[in-house]
């Protein structure tokens, strides 16, 4: 398996400009997506990283846009393209999956044309049967029971997963190189939730496949992803190979992350969290944006933003902290290793 | 009520696992036979059997449109056939409605006039809709000045009583084609203010949905969204639309019919034989009343018509 990477994103800026003032949703955020990797993006709501991903696919609204950075999809910068040459990658060498399969479908098209159009859009020549038997077969493959009969269901014919299902088939019947998964299992229950992240996992390796999933469950990524991004105020925080990143956590951040999670065992009267909120963005504070909530805070976090270095090999941290001793003042767990 | 009942077993199914699924299948099943497809076709059907008045009143219009399609085989008499022997008679066998001041049989003439007003009813009503559609999608999509200019230009449209504006389009093309054209150039282009109003707000809140910027993440062009994704999904509020903008445009007719600036004699329109009668409305009440009548029934019907799609396509007033 080659290691070139489907997509980097360099410097990544996307801001909603509104009344108030620059609002800088992804600032400056640096990701990289091996072909044939599941890259996680990590982060609580509001962080960003949905951003990241309409930046990636332009559907960005007014007032929000790119402000700068570079999106590579093959070594072809997309914030460069005109809305029709981007709108020819969507759908063809990058899909995106929804939160909501409940209304990311349009309940009055039946839910095999919709997933018709993606090739008829992409393929002017082929023809309605052929596209017809593709769509089957592609419902097939994501496992979707009596493909030819849920060919011309409704939306609201079919159950959440079923719907996942379809949207998953619609977003990969053109086979493109990179998935982008938008919390695509928050919406459904844990079982199916179960079925979905294996079904994208295999999926994945069986058509050498990337994908980018955004999620805020720890889980989740624990469960598929190679590589993990953790994602703070707009800014990557802590970037490492999964095992690495639940082993040898360094960011505080991350830290708490991993020490909000409920475990079995644990005093169900007491959760742990992270105090505080997350920032205001439109007033980000002048040094680190995790400042008022680290438990480590230095002087120096309050002035200056710390930049991301390689605390290890393919571990990269926003920390000032990181290059110290990693367990110096951990938080006495050993992340999710055990999971 | 029933729908959901019969839905409820196969939410509960998705929790087993993929080899456990079957029960779910099967339930589906029972209710797409159960015909829960939601097709038009059953929903009016379901109308019909609930809304009495809405499926009288399709029957009444689909009976008008017959009797105005063979008016000439129904009628009588021609449309302008006089006879100064018995002018000004009341309803009698020979003469259902009675005669007119020149002796033409009022039945016929409403069976004639029928057609005027059908015809000015339905056509500008599809013109001024298509013009709406197209006006509104533009202003919801596009947004911008796009927007400004469309909805302004609707203002404007919507401003004027819409009464005089039909008046000022009628006597500036008067000069130049017939009256029935006229008619239905003036109506097109006031009706599509309010159709384009509607569009567009549905267009605003539709284009943020979900499905929309899926569709939009599989690479489907503007063009394409706007009339396959947004435009079916506005099509219940636009049916109901139609059928209210229906009875208002013959309103409209035979308002300026009446006025004298519509049909023009010796062609029937209700309107215009109401005005014909108006001198004689206490002495032959029944040359007024017939017309008049005429034109209450066929927009009363269209009108419960109009409520009842309403209550069967509007999701947000389902109740049942």
């Amino acid at each position: 398996m080659s290691t070139e990477n489907v997509l980097e994103i360099r410097g990544l800026k996307s801001s909603f400009f509104t009344d108030k003032g620059e609002v800088p949703a992804v600032n400056g955020v640096d990701l990289v997506i091996p072909r044939g990797k599941i890259v996680g993006l990590v982060g609580e709501s509001g962080c960003g990283k949905s951003m990241t991903a309409k930046s990636v696919m332009g559907l960005l609204k007014y007032p929000g846009r790119i402000v700068e950075g570079e999106i590579l999809l093959g070594g072809k910068d997309l914030t460069k393209l005109s809305d029709r040459e981007l709108r020819e990658h969507c759908g063809k060498d990058i899909s995106m999956i929804f939160q909501e399969p409940m209304t990311s479908l349009n309940p009055v098209l039946k839910v095999g044309r919709q997933v018709q159009e993606t090739l008829l859009v992409h393929d002017k020549n082929i023809g309605k049967e052929e596209a017809k038997r593709q769509v089957i077969d592609i419902f097939k493959k994501v496992g979707i029971p009596e493909a030819e009969k849920r060919y011309s269901c409704y939306p609201h014919e079919l159950s959440g997963g079923l719907r996942q299902r379809v949207m998953i088939a619609m977003a990969m019947v053109c086979r493109p190189a990179l998935l982008i998964a938008d919390e695509p299992t928050t919406a459904l229950d844990v079982t199916i939730e179960a079925q979905i992240l294996r079904l994208m996992k295999d999926l994945c390796r069986q058509n050498n496949m990337s994908v980018l999933i955004i999620t805020h469950n720890l889980g989740v990524v624990a469960e598929i992803c190679d590589d993990i991004y953790v994602m703070y105020a707009g800014k990557i925080m802590e970037h490492a190979p999964v095992f690495e990143l639940f082993d040898h956590t360094r960011h505080p951040y991350t830290k708490g992350l991993l020490a909000s999670i409920p475990r079995i065992g644990d005093n169900p009267e007491f959760l742990h969290t992270i105090p505080g909120v997350v920032p205001n963005m439109l007033h980000l504070p002048k040094g680190c944006a995790f400042a008022n909530r680290c438990e480590l805070v230095q002087e120096r976090c309050r002035s200056q933003m710390p930049e991301l270095v390689t605390a290890a090999p393919d571990h990269e941290c926003r920390c000032f902290l990181a290059l110290e001793e990693e367990d110096q003042n951990g938080t006495g767990r050993k992340g999710g290793g055990d999971r | 009520m029933k729908k959901t009942d019969e839905k409820m077993p196969s939410g509960a199914e998705t929790k087993l696992t993929g080899e456990e699924r079957a029960p779910e299948k099967t339930a589906q099943e029972l209710a797409s036979e159960i015909g829960e497809k939601d097709g038009l076709k059953e929903e009016l059907f379901r109308m019909c059997r609930q809304n009495h008045v809405a499926a009288l009143s399709a029957a009444v219009i689909l009976i008008i449109i017959l009797l105005a399609v063979f008016a000439p085989v129904i009628a009588p008499y021609k449309e302008a056939e006089q006879d100064l022997m018995s002018r000004l008679q009341g309803p009698s066998m020979a003469h259902l409605f009675g005669t007119d001041e020149l002796g033409r049989d009022v039945f016929s003439r409403i069976l004639y006039g029928a057609r005027v007003s059908l015809i000015v009813g339905i056509f500008p009503s599809i013109i001024s809709l298509v013009i709406g559609i197209v006006m509104g999608l533009l202003a919801g999509f596009i947004g911008g000045w796009v927007d400004y200019v469309i909805m302004r230009l609707a203002d404007i449209m919507l401003s004027f009583p819409s009464l005089l504006l039909t008046m000022v389009i009628m006597y500036t093309l008067g000069r130049f084609s017939n009256s029935i054209v006229c008619i239905f150039i003036a109506l097109s282009l006031v009706g599509w203010a309010s159709v384009s109003r509607v569009v567009r707000s549905q267009t605003l809140s539709l284009k943020e949905t979900e499905y929309v910027e899926a569709a939009r993440s599989i690479g489907v062009g503007s063009g394409k969204i706007m009339f396959r994704h947004i435009l079916p999904n506005c099509i219940p509020s636009l049916i109901v639309l139609y059928t209210l903008s229906v009875p208002s445009s013959i309103l409209s007719e035979s308002t300026l019919s009446f006025l004298g600036i519509g049909v023009q004699p010796p062609a029937a329109s209700w309107g215009l034989m109401v005005n014909q009668s108006k001198q004689f409305l206490f002495t032959q009440p029944w040359l007024a009343l017939a017309p008049s009548l005429a034109i209450m029934v066929i927009v009363l019907a269209f009108n419960f018509l109009g409520d009842g799609l309403r209550d069967v396509l509007d999701p947000y007033m389902k109740t049942q």
